[in-house]
């Protein structure tokens, strides 16, 4: 506390560090600092310790006035109920085996389209990006229903792929953010690299394979995140086209449960749960790369 | 590795100087094997290319199509479509709905725009300025997004109930009335923006933390030194350097936010007339009442009209500043 605020010109702000050593704005600040540090975690944490202690309550103390804010009763195998009989397991290995086959799609066709047109500059390559990132301006609303009729009825081959992956992936994979990110990178890799290898007798794939593809690191972890995420929180797509439980993601089921009005609310509350960890275990693992990709790739995206 | 590299480079200039007598002929074979190259790059681009187009004529490029085609339509999937010109578009404008979901929807807009485009925007410019658990502000304010919005919505659900729910046994607990929250008429819309600010505010201060750093230090220590207060460099120095992102943000928010679809639907229903919006009305047009596609791709050919301008005004805005 002692410390004095060093002065940093090359990362100062709004307020200076003479500002703030002066007495009563150093007061100020720590007030400031401390209020937001309780604010924030009432704010942002609170609702999560709540689900996640909530579950544990029994289903009395859950509709107890005033509430409880630590739990009293200690029952942990709600989870395990949930995960059982609410078949949350069910949903949860949907939405994980959705979630990482449309990453793979997404990846695997977005590098091809990105290598193809950054290095091997086919004629109209321009004009197939323009049209592809033309499809960034439309809100997904507004295909939501022709989309829908084109994934019942594939037009040509006449499939129908409603209740089945394809429906989630096929469509994800029609992701102009990936190609365009992917292809700035690669427009950034030097051709000489790529030429020597050439020279070495290195084949186009082998390029993008052994060349491309380790240097690409950092973008293809970028690409890779948002699109898991992507799948785990999509909502309104997954329900129009898995309308049979069985192959439901864990969003559209709870959703579903939540409305038939039979599902005890400590396991519902766990089920809930359950739906949020994986993805903020994600998060806190790579918060770095994902709060710097979100700002770096938002502005373009 | 190294002696097969070497050797392949002396032979290939070996080759290369040995018949300079015909200069004329070897042109015309580089000029040949430069073509045959550049046809085998071009077949080679479209087969990489070949799964990414597919999807995108698939699933992006043909529905647009179709979608301006369906709103012509009057569908029933058991006779052909039949052309019935403006009458889904006449349709939904006599529908009493219809003008209730744009004004639902404006109003969930603009105050989704008061809480969330301008608590962020201070919220930012108060994170920037802690010298102290910097990394827990930006966490915290991030993780609601990680969780899918269905969860949000439950857990809020949970929240608001009037009789037991977290947020009634506050206001009782400070002495103040209790609200219906997503019960009653007046209180619906704010209840649905609540949410969705919480849970989307993370994004917006992000990006606006980015931007305040990205503002070169020196700019703040010459003002200072010309004796500007903090008041002053807050408004010459920062806001005239926000004002691009906050014009990008502006935009992606109002794209964002007229598409709602997760909050009124979960917690007030797709019949509720207090809360229904642009989305609830096209889902219900297509899946829930009308079973009517026609209609609801006339409703969504509007929804783009609009929206679209908004997204090429963005790309625009983002592509220039490249």
């Amino acid at each position: 506390m002692a410390k004095k605020f060093e002065t940093n010109s090359a990362a100062r702000s709004l307020i200076s560090s003479t500002d703030l050593n002066r007495g009563k704005n150093r007061f100020l600040y720590f007030f400031v600092l401390w209020f937001l540090i309780i604010l924030f975690a009432l704010v942002f944490f609170f609702p999560l310790y709540w689900m996640v202690t909530g579950a544990l309550k029994d289903p009395a103390e859950m509709v107890r006035t005033p509430p409880t804010f630590i739990p009293e009763s200690f029952h942990p195998e709600t989870y395990v109920k949930a995960w059982e009989q609410l078949r949350i397991a069910k949903f949860f290995f949907n939405t994980a085996f959705y979630s990482l086959g449309g990453w793979l799609i997404q990846v695997l066709v977005a590098v091809g389209v990105a290598y193809a047109l950054s290095k091997l500059r086919p004629i109209f390559g321009r004009f197939v990006l323009g049209a592809m990132l033309a499809s960034l301006m439309l809100p997904a609303a507004a295909l939501l229903i022709p989309a829908y009729l084109t994934v019942a009825d594939v037009p040509i081959l006449h499939l129908n792929l409603l209740d089945t992956p394809w429906a989630l992936w096929l469509p994800g994979a029609a992701n102009a953010f990936n190609v365009y990110v992917l292809k700035r990178f690669f427009d950034q890799i030097p051709n000489d690299i790529l030429d020597s290898a050439s020279i070495d007798g290195a084949g186009r794939l082998r390029i993008l394979w052994s060349i491309i593809m380790p240097l690409s690191r950092p973008v293809l972890a970028v690409v890779s995140i948002s699109a898991v995420i992507g799948m785990w929180k999509d909502f309104l797509w997954p329900l129009l086209v898995l309308q049979n439980p069985e192959v439901q993601t864990l969003s559209v089921a709870l959703s579903r449960l939540s409305t038939t009005g039979r599902v005890p609310m400590d396991e519902l509350m766990a089920g809930l749960a359950i739906a949020s960890v994986p993805m903020i275990a994600v998060f806190l693992v790579f918060q770095r790369s994902i709060l710097s990709g979100l700002s770096a790739g938002s502005l373009k995206g | 590795m190294v002696v097969l590299d070497s050797e392949f480079r002396v032979s290939d200039s070996g080759g290369g100087g040995s018949d300079r007598s015909n200069v004329a002929g070897e042109k015309q074979r580089a000029k040949r094997d430069k073509l045959k190259r550049r046809v085998q790059d071009n077949l080679l681009a479209y087969c990489f290319m070949a799964a990414g187009i597919a999807c995108f004529a698939i699933f992006s490029w043909w529905p647009l199509i179709k979608g301006v085609i369906l709103s012509f339509q009057q569908v029933n999937f058991v006779t052909d479509p039949e052309w019935v010109g403006l009458d889904n578009f006449k349709a939904i404008f006599d529908d009493p709905l219809f003008w209730t979901a744009w004004w639902n929807t404006l109003k969930f807009t603009l105050f989704a725009l008061v809480l969330g485009y301008l608590v962020p925007f201070f919220m930012a410019i108060v994170i920037n300025e802690l010298r102290h658990f910097q990394g827990f502000f930006r966490v915290a304010v991030y993780l609601p997004l990680m969780m899918p919005p269905v969860v949000v919505v439950l857990l809020w659900q949970f929240f608001y109930d009037p009789g037991n729910g977290l947020f009634n046994t506050l206001l009782r607990g400070v002495g103040l009335p209790e609200s219906q929250w997503t019960q009653s008429s007046s209180t619906a819309m704010i209840s649905l923006v609540l949410v969705s600010t919480w849970a989307n505010m993370g994004g917006a201060t992000i990006m606006y933390l980015a931007a305040l750093q990205s503002i070169p230090g020196e700019l703040y220590e010459a003002a200072e030194i010309e004796g500007a207060s903090i008041w002053q460099r807050l408004r010459h120095v920062t806001l005239p350097q926000m004002r691009f992102i906050m014009l990008v943000l502006l935009l992606l928010q109002v794209v964002a936010t007229m598409q709602v679809f997760v909050e009124p639907y979960q917690l007030t229903g797709t019949t509720n007339p207090d809360t229904i919006t642009v989305m609830v009305l096209i889902y219900r047009y297509a899946f829930t009442v009308n079973h009517d596609f026609g209609m609801a791709a006339a409703m969504s050919v509007l929804l783009f009209i609009l929206l679209g301008v908004f997204s090429a005004v963005y790309l625009r805005l983002t592509r220039d500043k490249d």
